[in-house]
């Protein structure tokens, strides 16, 4: 029995530069009380962001035959839910280990640097959607939509509305999920710092966040009027749990991942699930639903993580990880290597993913539509996401084998990796 | 770099490809299942006798007409056709109530009102669209539905819920998902029917009816729309009442 809390990356980039990661597990070999030690990159962590990644850009274009590939159509959760917990545990863990090294101040830096990144992609991808709805608003026009097209007025005022998104109040569609990453990051130094002498304290704090968002609706606002569509005070609760495992927890759950009870519980609560999903799309079996379960259960709410994704998102990690072994020889087979190659790059990936979705839009709008069209982008968009990750692994590969300048800047791009 | 090569290859293969074809002559069937609904309309099936009179009124926004004066081509209008040729000897009358930029929760409190004044049979509530544009709060937005239905139904009258446009353009700026899915929810806690126009107007979109992608269409594709959209509801709203058509030619 594995468990995700089995060491991840000494090291990013571990088969192109073996001596640097078996030197540096001698130089952490006496650092006992980190729980994490070892220099094997855990690929499923990996593989499992990698997929996250290409679902959401699936998710983020037009229904199409690959939609029903993704995991939302089988259950409550989706793949934001791994995208943050996966980046919550291997935040803590390449920065817990900075924090061990280098100190909390050094450390803290590190997180802020990646912090700005992220920001600047955000941005960044703002910059593309400004392009691609001008465009639109120039060229489009259908009496049918007048007042779908309302929507471009805001581009009448843009010394308001580029405020607003610099501000991360202002999010067009799709472009939720780095704000609250954002977030997420900037609160990562003294979660970690405390994470690291009273684990189980700060996940309980977390908790306790999670509930009084409940029961006092915290949230944040957006611009022009709604709140964040994912409410950072109730997904922190996922991105602390991932730190959490990260940090030795999943080590101290590994009896109860591995006990058949929860097995049970974890197949019989998705398969639940996936008949309650089933009546979303097949309403002829709705009246099956009885209508007190209906009336407790909805709404299912996204923006505040409902229970019932998080516990959905727990059942399938925990079978992930009871039958996917860490050291499953398919994690490196070559036909799985694109996916992971992308979770290795998330931030990278991630924007291109957003950009190859309105690229997407764009050509089923311009150039033609149709079912073929859109399984062809959808296909295309993952190749291109998969070569680019191999092109960032390739130089990567390149400027490590470069020398001392490469070696200094490895930190960097281990934190980079977070 | 081999595979970089293959994919600009592909890239101009998109590029290069034909556009479009015309779509074939507009047929605008709609699959069985998106007009069938287990919730009935009781009152309407009442009104809709021989000799009967049908008051219906559709209150919605901007996207339940077609543009700003004449309303003479818009799915209220074209309803009332369809409704008049299916159902011969009843009365059919549909008024249209338009509440422009109005969000559920603004709509909500004037249907017991309106209601009340014009006493109609069945209330189609046309919204979501405006909510979704500003991305209003959820939780509100469902319980705008749920009093608004339940204060119309109060009130004494049907009621059917009908949802947002298909509109493939804006869909990277407008995200309707959270609002159709409450729309869904709340039509089936009331127990009243749900027209999908958001469904119907995908499937004809895919299935080439329409080309709702088109960049400049002019005022023809959204006329013959809107055909097809009074067309579809006037089978709807016979199926759901359970009106027996036949009947009420043989009466005649």
């Amino acid at each position: 029995m594995t468990s995700v809390a089995d060491p991840i990356a000494g090291h990013p980039h571990a088969d192109a530069s073996s001596h640097v990661s078996a030197s540096r597990a001698s130089t952490r070999a006496d650092a006992v009380l980190f729980p994490v030690a070892g220099t094997e990159r855990e690929l499923r962590l990996d593989l499992f962001r990698g997929l996250a990644l290409w679902l959401i850009f699936i998710d983020h274009l037009p229904p199409n035959i690959l939609t029903w590939l993704t995991i939302r159509n089988y259950g409550f959760s989706d793949a934001t839910e791994i995208f943050i917990f996966i980046s919550g545990y291997t935040a803590a863990f390449v920065y817990g280990r900075a924090m061990q090294e280098q100190g909390t101040l050094v450390a803290s830096a590190r997180i802020f640097k990646r912090v700005w990144q992220i920001y600047v992609a955000h941005v960044f991808l703002f910059t593309i959607f400004l392009a691609e709805i001008s465009y639109v608003a120039t060229r489009f026009e259908n009496p049918l939509y007048s007042e779908e097209m309302g929507i471009l007025d805001f581009l009448k005022q843009p010394d308001v509305t580029i405020v607003q998104a610099l501000l991360l109040k202002f999010r067009p569609v799709n472009m939720d999920v780095l704000p609250l990453y954002i977030v997420l990051m900037l609160f990562l130094p003294p979660i970690l710092w405390l994470m690291r002498r009273r684990a189980d304290l700060t996940l309980a704090l977390s908790v306790g966040l999670y509930a009084l968002t409940w029961e006092f609706d915290l949230h944040l606002t957006a611009y022009p009027n709604g709140v964040w569509a994912f409410n950072p005070f109730a997904w922190q609760l996922l991105f602390v749990f991932g730190a959490w495992c990260a940090l030795g927890g999943a080590v101290r759950m590994s009896r109860i991942l591995s006990s058949n009870v929860t097995l049970w519980l974890c197949v019989a609560y998705l398969l639940a699930a996936f008949w309650v999903t089933l009546t979303w799309y097949i309403p002829q079996i709705h009246h099956l639903l009885p209508k007190v379960i209906e009336q407790w259960m909805y709404p299912i709410n996204k923006t505040d993580l409902d229970v019932l994704r998080f516990a959905h998102f727990l059942a399938l990690a925990a079978l992930t990880v009871r039958f996917l072994p860490k050291d499953w020889p398919g994690l490196k087979s070559v036909w799985l290597r694109p996916m992971v190659l992308c979770g290795q790059h998330s931030l990278e990936i991630f924007c291109i993913g957003v950009f190859l979705a309105f690229a997407g839009h764009f050509v089923l709008a311009e150039v033609a539509g149709g079912a073929g069209m859109h399984a062809l982008i959808s296909f295309l968009g993952i190749v291109v996401m998969s070569t680019a990750a191999w092109v960032f692994s390739w130089y990567k590969g390149v400027t490590v084998k470069g020398g001392s300048r490469a070696k200094r800047s490895d930190a960097d791009l281990a934190g980079g990796e977070a | 770099m081999k595979a970089v090569l293959r994919l600009t290859m592909l890239a101009g293969l998109l590029v290069a490809a034909p556009v479009r074809a015309e779509p074939p002559a507009h047929t605008c069937e709609v699959p069985a299942y998106l007009l069938t609904s287990e919730s009935t309309l009781p009152k309407v099936e009442a009104a809709a006798k021989p000799g009967g009179k049908l008051d219906i009124l559709v209150v919605g926004s901007r996207s339940s007409v077609i543009g700003v004066s004449d309303h003479s081509a818009a799915y209220p209008n074209r309803l009332q056709a369809y409704l008049k040729e299916k159902l011969p000897g009843v009365e059919v009358n549909v008024a249209l109530e338009l509440q422009v930029k109005k969000t559920a929760e603004e709509m909500a409190p004037t249907l017991e009102q309106l209601v009340t004044d014009k006493k109609p049979n069945l209330v189609i509530w046309q919204t979501g669209t405006v909510d979704a544009m500003k991305q209003a709060d959820a939780d509100d937005f469902r319980n705008a539905l749920d009093e608004g239905v339940a204060a119309m139904q109060k009130a004494g009258t049907d009621v059917i819920l009908m949802n947002l446009q298909y509109s493939p353009r804006t869909e990277t700026m407008i995200s309707g998902s959270a609002y159709l899915d409450n729309m869904r929810v709340v039509a089936q806690q009331h127990d009243v029917p749900l027209f999908d126009r958001f469904a119907i107007m995908r499937h004809w979109n895919e299935s080439g009816d329409f080309d709702l992608f088109s960049a400049s269409p002019g005022m023809e594709l959204a006329k013959r729309v809107h055909d097809c959209l009074g067309r579809a509801l006037s089978t709807f709203v016979v199926d759901a009442a359970k009106i027996k058509a036949a009947d009420l030619r043989i009466q005649r």
